[in-house]
């Protein structure tokens, strides 16, 4: 894992300093809210429905068991035992007071954390492939890369005032699990025709209130060309995005209004200049990055034990059907735990349970743990032989729901049981269709499918990209939710289409299971997931179950 | 036809705390809706708001929000988002409904 150095640990160290004397001036009157405003959300301070609430990055979404203490130390002192782990591989404090926001960041820079760049329009926390360093299926471990970038972005004088928020997610495997193609810039590691690792570099993707699928602007970049490469484009972004229509200013609208192969060659012509004059970040800069990221040293040794427990014990087995998935070391697995309770809010760990998983990844996990966008904590390297006993910890900790890429494992945004730009609230949605599907008992029956929900059309929820997904909005004073079918964030990413007017919360689990008893009763053998049978069908039938109920044709009559 | 005035009440957030509050008639904040003053007309609501807007030192982003007469002719939430900003989160116990 990577370790400040002196210079990073002054540059953090200088901003809670910097901060606490912002906060001091706001509380003595010295300092306006429009003056102080900007000053606490570039430390992440944002003021909610109820509370301030705190946004503390996650780099790449990895953490060791230390931070991870941390934060359980942080929510239980000055939150209110909790924290929320976001689909941005965050963290967010829910209930901080404003004048115990440094000390919070004073106890975050003791564990190489900040929540610098976690809001404002500059170039946010660089998200990763939550199985990084792990996954069977890698090319090569992304996190040096993201880590390069981190320090490239932050503080980075001509990406302070962009025209808008700027996101990048990185992938190192040809699996996409980081939704690289809904970010302002996807990187997806490929092998040139030679072999060697570089990146297909995607722009232009993004959810919001204008979806849109980011497009490929090359196919191979070599590894070395990359900062003077992304240097380009965020130059024909900064020069020519759009500043005078906030809803506009992302650089999907830019690349949409312009056009691929004009953005295409704007960029080419920056990227030539760019290289010319770029020296590149020092060799052993790259390297002690590289080493900071080496595997840890696995233990090889070969045991039966995983296949045993998992004989003797049906609900174990059950687990690691759903909530282990193959690493790249044929004696590990890679361990997800679900914050997804059945009944619970998707994405909240309690103080209790953060240590729980600090001591799992000490004891069992190589010390590292990673944080999903898909709200759920990975041990990425568990002997398998250890699993068995990682999994009864976790059952203690009520930790070890297996539903992973389930109905149950649902996005939800915090909606408006706490976000001041929310249109209607997502968690109360979440918990009911989590209970509700777990009594109808047909989780696993239904098979692979991601349900994500919204409470506004900015979509932290991913709603555009879900199997099933849902946006919360105000339709004239009431809580009202839309439907759309078929979307997917992987490699093979489309945004799902609306399935026509919303639904009251009462009528919407209806409706959703409707969706989901007509795919049951449509697919083709239980091998075909809900994403293979919708895109087979269409979205018609699914509409006539939804409409075409008594009680609307009564109403149509 | 202009559009019938509704009742209002000015609500912020506390500088400190970050929770929600309603400005009095002795110009003051206090944490229960029941507390506000009611604008019953928009020039009244308008200097209202005025006037919160003064206490920069005390609040965040004051703002009218709509509010119907109930009983005893105390104000209540006309929409849902003041509604919740009255309790607190609804997945947890947390806010205002733990404090009352």
């Amino acid at each position: 894992m990577y370790k400040y150095n002196d210079f990073d640990e002054a540059f953090v160290r200088n901003r809670v300093a910097e901060f606490r004397e912002q906060v001091e001036r706001r509380v003595d009157g010295s300092l306006t809210e429009d003056e102080f405003k900007p000053l606490r959300l570039k430390n992440g301070l944002y003021l909610q429905l109820h509370a301030y609430m705190l946004r503390v990055a996650v780099p790449y979404g990895t953490l060791n068991s230390t931070q991870m203490r941390q934060l359980a130390l942080i929510a239980e002192r000055f939150d209110k035992g909790y924290g929320h782990f976001t689909t941005r591989q965050n963290i967010q404090f829910n209930w901080p007071r404003l004048k115990d926001v440094p000390e919070i960041l004073e106890l975050l820079a003791d564990v190489e954390m900040h929540a610098i760049q976690t809001s404002g329009n500059c170039i946010r926390n660089v998200t990763a492939d939550h199985f990084a360093g792990a996954a069977l299926d890698e090319i090569e471990d992304p996190r040096p890369t993201a880590e390069l970038l981190r320090q490239w972005s932050t503080d980075h004088p001509e990406f302070q005032y962009l025209p808008r928020k700027f996101k990048i997610a990185i992938t190192g495997a040809p699996n996409d699990r980081a939704v690289t193609k809904a970010h302002d810039i996807g990187l997806r590691m490929v092998r040139s025709e030679a072999g060697d690792p570089g990146y297909e570099v995607i722009v232009g993707g993004g959810l919001g209130r204008t979806p849109m699928v980011g497009k490929t602007v090359r196919d191979f970049l070599p590894k070395a060309d990359l900062l003077p490469y992304l240097e380009a484009i965020m130059q024909v972004y900064n020069l020519s995005g759009r500043r005078d229509n906030k809803y506009k200013a992302r650089i999907k609208i830019l690349v949409h209004e312009t056009g691929l192969d004009e953005i295409k060659e704007m960029i080419e012509e920056a990227f030539e200049r760019q290289k010319r004059d770029f020296r590149g970040p020092p060799s052993e800069l790259l390297e002690m990055i590289e080493e900071a990221f080496a595997p840890p040293l696995f233990d090889n040794t070969q045991s039966l034990a995983f296949d045993h427990a998992q004989e003797a014990n049906p609900a174990f087995r059950s687990f690691v059907e759903t909530n282990v998935a193959a690493h790249k070391n044929p004696a590990y697995g890679i361990v997800s735990v679900s914050l997804k309770p059945i009944g619970g809010t998707p994405g909240d760990a309690t103080a209790e349970q953060m240590r729980t998983l600090a001591d799992l990844a000490e004891a069992y996990g190589h010390d590292e743990l990673r944080v999903s966008h898909e709200q759920n904590i990975i041990l990425p390297h568990v002997r398998k032989a250890d699993i068995p006993a990682v999994y009864a910890r976790l059952r203690e900790a009520g930790l070890a729901t297996a539903n992973i890429g389930l109905v149950s494992d649902i996005i939800a945004c915090p909606g408006m049981d706490y976000c001041a730009l929310a249109t209607a609230r997502s968690i109360p949605i979440a918990q009911q269709i989590s209970t509700r599907f777990d009594e109808l008992k047909l989780e696993r029956e239904i098979g692979p499918l991601k349900i994500k929900i919204s409470g506004c059309i900015n979509a932290c929820g991913h709603h555009h990209v879900g199997h099933i997904g849902i946006l919360g909005l105000d339709k004239a004073g009431k809580e009202n939710y839309q439907i759309t079918l078929g979307g997917d964030g992987t490699e093979t990413a489309t945004i799902g289409e609306r399935t026509g007017p919303g639904f009251d919360a009462e009528d919407l689990i209806q409706a959703i299971e409707a969706i989901i008893e007509t795919y049951l009763g449509l697919r083709e053998d239980t091998s075909e997931t809900f994403l293979q049978a919708y895109r087979r069908v269409g979205a018609e039938p699914f509409k006539q179950a939804i409409y075409a109920r008594p009680e609307d044709e009564a109403r149509a009559a | 036809m202009a559009r019938e005035y509704k009742p209002q009440i000015v609500t912020a957030n506390d500088l400190f705390e970050g929770d929600v509050v309603y400005f009095t008639a002795s110009h003051d904040w206090v944490r229960d809706l029941g507390g506000a003053v009611v604008a019953y007309s928009k020039e009244a609501a308008e200097t209202l708001l005025g006037h919160a807007s003064d206490q920069q030192d005390k609040v965040v982003g004051p703002y009218l929000a709509e509010v119907v007469m109930g009983e005893d002719n105390r104000p209540e939430p006309a929409h849902f988002r003041e509604a919740f900003r009255t309790r607190g989160p609804s997945n947890y116990f947390h806010g205002k409904q733990a404090e009352a």
